[in-house]
This record gives structure tokens, sequence and C-alpha cells, in this order.
């Protein structure tokens, strides 16, 4: 297993390859965005963050009720 | 930005890069040399850039109003997808010389670190000026760069 993580993580990185700023065209499509839809997204924290009481949301507390 | 980042790339103060690409709507090549003479400001984009967009009416702007007096807009299209830099193009029309690469040689051979850079060239084909990103108001700039070099 060693050995095979020996030959294999160097293979692995050579795989690893920086992305020139004129390459950047297909990495910008929303498709390929960690948050499509800025709003959506926000809007689904929200109602998370407000729905998970017992850990209280993103830091306060919250009752559950949508509205902090 | 760090020095190991990039070995040559274009300097101010030093020969442009020699550049020859096909133009976009088709037909030859068009070479920075055949420019020579003129003060050239030479203009790396995609249509994915949003800058570029806001760059791409002021340089049509400074291309049709210093042009008799010897000054040329030479823009390089980096999309992946040919087809994008059109619509953009049909969205944003320009009169100035557009050529394409697709390959990515021309940005390396100038070493860009982001888009849109610009180099402006004087007329002995020497690197001037170096500009990164676009705003509106750094068309200002860009103008009186121009006229300065147009005096020489």
């Amino acid at each position: 297993m060693k050995y095979l993580t020996g030959l294999l993580l160097p293979l692995m990185l050579c795989g690893c390859e920086t992305v020139q700023p004129w390459e950047r065209g297909i990495l910008s499509k929303d498709e390929m965005q960690w948050q499509p839809n800025v709003m959506e997204t926000r809007l689904r924290n929200q109602v998370y963050a407000s729905k998970e009481a017992s850990s209280g949301g993103t830091g306060a507390a919250g009752g559950g009720c949508g509205c902090n | 930005m760090p020095f190991w980042v990039q070995a040559g790339g274009a300097v101010v103060g030093q020969k442009a890069p020699a550049v020859s690409l096909p133009a976009l709507s088709g037909g030859e090549d068009i070479s920075l040399e055949s420019l020579r003479g003129s003060v050239v400001y030479l203009d790396f984009w995609a249509s994915w850039c949003g800058p570029c967009r806001v760059s791409f009416p002021i340089l049509e702007q400074l291309a049709i109003e210093f042009g008799p007096q010897g000054f040329d807009v030479l823009a390089i299209n980096v999309d992946e997808v040919e087809a994008d830099a059109q619509q953009f193009l049909s969205d944003i029309p320009v009169s100035y010389l557009v050529v394409r690469d697709g390959e990515g040689v021309s940005p390396q051979a100038y070493g860009i670190m982001g888009m849109p850079t610009g180099y402006l060239i004087d007329r002995q084909g020497v690197v001037r000026e170096i500009h990164q990103g676009f705003r509106k108001s750094d068309g200002e700039q860009l103008r009186a760069e121009i006229v300065m070099l147009l005096k020489e």
C-alpha cells in the first residue's frame, strides 16, 4: 500500500495544473459556480439557519420562526 | 507579483514580442509587425471577461478619434469557443482589428496576469505602458498616454 501511494501520488500531482488567466472561460460559466444563484443560496441559508435551532443556526440562537 | 511566477513576458521599455494571428472575421493573418510605425494598443480580451465589455466601446472611440494620426487597436481574442467571441462582437461591434488566439500562445508570450491586459506600444514597437483590467475611468488615462506617444 505504501509503495502504491508512493507511486500514485506523484502521478496524481502531475495532473495538477495552474489555470491561466486566459483559460477561465469555461470556469466562469454559471454551471461551474459553487453558487449558481446568489439569491437562492441566501434564501436557503436563511431558512437553514433559522430552522437549525439546536445548534443555533449560524451563530445566534434561533427559535425556528424564520425571523432571525 | 512574485518573481517566480513567470520568466519572460512583455516588459515596459523593451520590444513587444512578435504576434501574427488570423483575423477573427477570417482572412489573412495580421501581425504586430505590420503595424510598426503606428502607436498600437494590443488588447487581450475574452467574451466572458466583464471589464472587456466596458473597454470595447472606449477603445472603439479612441481608435476612431486617433486612427488618422496613426493609432491602431489590435485586439487578441483568447476565448476557448470562437462562437462566444462572435456573439460578443455582434453585441458590441468594433471597427478595429480583432484577431484570434485560441491556443493561448500569445498571452503566454506576453505573460499576462489577468483579463483584460492591454499593451501600449510606441511607433518603434517598444512596450510603453501595461494596463491590467479596465474601468470606465481608465479611458481618460489611456487617451492621455496615446496623445503623448503620438507626439513622439
